[in-house]
């Protein structure tokens, strides 16, 4: 039997463990000075090595090893000072895009486009949510229509981070209206610097803009660029929904990590803003942060041993309400400084950080933990039907083709 | 990184306790039983004890235990808890076991290893594991005195588990003390008490000779370890509790009918039991760090058990709430076993200190100061 590059009979690499990762990271940093190359080079040559993401396939950037031992790989690099792919700025790639393209790509997809995804060459957005789907993603109304090898695409997406960065899409769009909607959605791999693509910012609370309409006017996308069949496009997009809650709520943290740090730091280093009221309410959010935080390395330590199932979306509805609680918390412990904000202007921002910036940004920007990625009622609805299978809703739309559901 | 899954053996332990128990106590049985004057299941201690060999889980193998751990036996207490089965594990295997390891009192440690004696740590099953009001408790009630110095006198109140013991640890400001319980001058009365599946007593000491097995330090360490270790183990049998409580609830949902459709399909309620499993899944991770930093002796051991206590315990009294108005009348029933779930989970959240005093304690080991310090 032949293998190449990237397929999966060839993920079965020798055993190895923490010890034997961190010496192959040794060797190859031996090989390839960090100082003393280009950063681009590098990373490139640390992905041709298997050492990007270690749990991925031999010839994709891994070694078909397990995910655990991505992070003994993280801290060498780390405790080399070697250069970084900059993993905040290409999170939709890293957490969404590659996951799904490794899981329903072909192999001509996942080598053109695995490798420039991990090292940030191409930067990666994602056009799923529109004006009139949202929580029901489903019924998107964005259309692609065939023409020989082409689909040429039509619509309006909303709520895209790195639009207006990004050369890629991970996009799906509805190939055939006669059908009811899940059956009649398609995934593509879109290219951002084609014409027809018009990104225009779009403000939130915060008064900046993070997120972007993204406006697609016949933009021809080769049918090679379809991920997966034709019409199978609610299956693959599962894929990197389930990947993108996990990204939003996981990880392992380590204790007062995140927002409740700040909080702590604020009541340790100002007794000024003690009272007995806020005392307790500090420590029931503290009690709240650890014990999501010790979910969320549970969590991880089930998806080492697996696959990313639905119960990681609890994972985001644990720290949505966490974030809201703590963030209220801290305005009302801060008092009148609590009052002010930093910047309302209109601009641009950078890298999101749900922890920068000022107490009231904190307090705004978390009230959209609670809607992006799925909001957390339909979490809980994944949660009731999927983790523990109780009944669905009665669906009027379900068995009705996508162009006869009322809109 | 501290493991918080469940290891094979751990799956298999639970698999031959589950299976033992649903053969030998069922819900059913469970509630005829609270209603007699033996409350406690002493034949089922004596199969779990002998049998499965669980009561000596904390015990080393030369003691004649399993030498096994936390980790075990908060498997064991999830069980127990799961089917509020009334057996004095948490007070004899795991609380009076803990504080006899401590005094390194081996004859008593080999009796209790094998199930054929169980003691109690007379105690209030409310008796918070850190914090200076638990040590002014300990003694407060129980003077020592006669020629020998053992004759002790006194009453202690709400004691858990005391009332199947063989044997009474008995805190004193003199020491600890093993008062055999058919001795003369002990006297334990049932309490009716909140929770029918771990009937608490009152105990009165009049001139009872008992053996002193630890003084000084040696004993107030023994009690607080003791304390500890019940706190921070409570929360897997609350985790029990919790699991039982969401299980029953999604079957109700599967099963029941109103307006032509089965519940579990509306929203209003599928999202609740969707919350009530999202807290358990938070539980279950709570108190397994609990557990694993018991066995493994953990400086973060004190953390861990107050933050599973503050946690898990309101935590478990909230989903058996949901689970009781979520099955409606049904529920508010003496029929339907909900009540004995609701009753142990209300109960087990002041057991060795409510989620308050385990925040207060929090305040000081995580250095997040009270106002007034």
């Amino acid at each position: 039997m032949t293998s190449q590059p990237g397929d999966r009979a060839s993920q079965s690499a020798d055993i190895i463990d923490a010890t034997g990762i961190r010496t192959r990271v040794r060797d190859f940093l031996k090989e390839h000075d960090p100082t003393a190359m280009d950063r681009l080079d590098f990373l490139r040559a640390r992905f041709d090595a298997g050492l990007a993401w270690v749990h991925f396939p031999i010839g994709l950037g891994g070694l078909g090893a397990s995910r655990a031992l991505q992070e003994a790989v993280v801290d060498e690099f780390a405790t080399a000072g070697a250069p970084e792919n900059n993993p905040r700025r290409i999170g939709i790639g890293l957490g969404m895009a590659a996951p799904t393209i490794l899981r329903h790509g072909t192999n001509e997809q996942r080598l053109r486009y695995l490798r420039p995804l991990w090292t940030g060459e191409e930067v990666w957005c994602q056009l799923f949510s529109e004006p009139g789907a949202g929580s029901d993603l489903a019924g998107l109304a964005t259309r692609a229509i065939r023409d020989g090898d082409v689909w040429i695409v039509n619509g309006q997406k909303v709520w895209t981070s790195m639009a207006h960065e990004a050369q890629r899409a991970i996009l799906v769009a509805r190939t055939d209206p006669n059908v009811p909607k899940h059956q009649g959605l398609t995934y593509f791999l879109a290219d951002m610097t084609v014409p027809g693509v018009e990104v225009r910012p779009l403000r939130q609370i915060t008064g900046e803009a993070e997120f972007n309409e993204v406006f697609l006017t016949d933009v021809r996308i080769p049918d090679s660029d379809r991920l997966g069949d034709v019409g199978d496009g609610w299956r693959v997009a599962q894929t990197t929904l389930m990947n993108e809650r996990v990204a939003i709520g996981g990880g392992a943290q380590p204790r007062e990590a995140g927002m409740i740090g700040i909080l702590a730091d604020t009541w340790r280093s100002r007794p000024e803003v003690r009272t007995h009221a806020t005392h307790d309410a500090l420590l029931q959010g503290w009690v709240a942060a650890e014990a999501g935080r010790l979910f969320g390395i549970r969590l991880t330590q089930q998806l080492a041993a697996g696959q990313p199932g639905p119960e990681g979306s609890a994972s985001k509805i644990i720290f949505a309400r966490l974030m809201q609680q703590l963030t209220g918390l801290e305005i009302e412990m801060l008092g009148e400084q609590g009052l002010r904000h930093d910047d309302w202007t209109m601009r641009r921002a950078e890298a999101v950080d749900f922890l920068a910036k000022s107490p009231s940004y904190r307090f705004l920007r978390s009230k959209g933990t609670s809607i992006e990625g799925g909001t957390s009622e339909i979490l809980r609805n994944i949660i009731a039907e999927r983790v523990l299978g109780l009944p669905t809703e009665m669906r009027v739309d379900k068995d009705v083709a996508w162009k006869d559901i009322p809109r | 990184m501290t493991d918080l899954l469940y290891s094979d053996v751990e799956d298999a332990l639970r698999a031959s306790v589950r299976s033992l128990l649903t053969d030998r106590s069922p819900a059913s049985l469970v509630l005829k039983r609270v209603e007699t004057p033996d409350a406690y299941d002493t034949e089922l201690w004596h199969a779990l004890a002998s049998d499965l060999g669980v009561a000596g889980l904390l015990i080393p193998e030369s003691l004649g235990g399993a030498g096994a751990g936390a980790r075990e036996a908060a498997v064991v207490l999830e069980e127990l808890g799961r089917a509020v089965a009334p057996v004095p594990y948490l007070g004899s295997a795991v609380v009076a076991t803990t504080a006899l390891l401590h005094c390194g009192d081996t004859e008593l440690l080999r009796a209790l290893a094998s199930g054929t004696r169980t003691a109690a740590l007379v105690i209030p099953f409310t008796t918070p594991s850190s914090s200076e009001l638990s040590r002014s408790a300990r003694s407060r009630h129980v003077t020592v005195d006669g020629p020998t110095g053992t004759t002790i006198t006194g009453n202690v109140t709400s004691v858990a588990d005391a009332l199947p013991a063989d044997v009474l640890l008995v805190p004193t400001a003199d020491g600890l003390f093993a008062v055999d319980a058919r001795a003369d001058g002990v006297f334990v009365t049932p309490v009716v008490s909140l929770d029918l599946t771990r009937q608490l007593a009152d105990i009165t000491f009049d001139g009872a000779v008992g053996r002193r097995i630890a003084t000084g330090a040696a004993a107030t360490d023994a009690v607080r370890a003791a304390l500890l270790a019940g706190a921070a183990l409570l929360a897997s049998e609350q985790v029990g509790i919790a699991s039982w409580c969401v299980d029953t609830t999604v079957d109700y949902f599967k099963t029941r009918y109103q307006f032509g459709r089965l519940i579990g399909s509306y929203q209003a309620l599928k999202h609740r039991v969707a919350d009530m499993w999202v807290d358990l899944a938070q539980a279950r991770a709570v108190a397994r760090y609990a557990a694993d930093c018991l066995a493994t002796g953990s400086d973060d051991t004190s953390v861990a058990a107050a933050v599973a206590q503050a946690f898990v315990g309101p935590a478990t009294v909230r989903i058996a709430e949901e689970c009781l108005q979520l099955h409606g009348g049904i529920g508010f029933t003496w029929e339907h076993p909900i009540h004995l779930y609701l009753k142990r989970a209300k109960s087990d959240s002041l057991a060795y200190g409510t989620a308050a005093i385990h925040r207060a304690a929090l305040a000081n080991l995580v250095d997040l100061p009270s106002p007034a310090a």
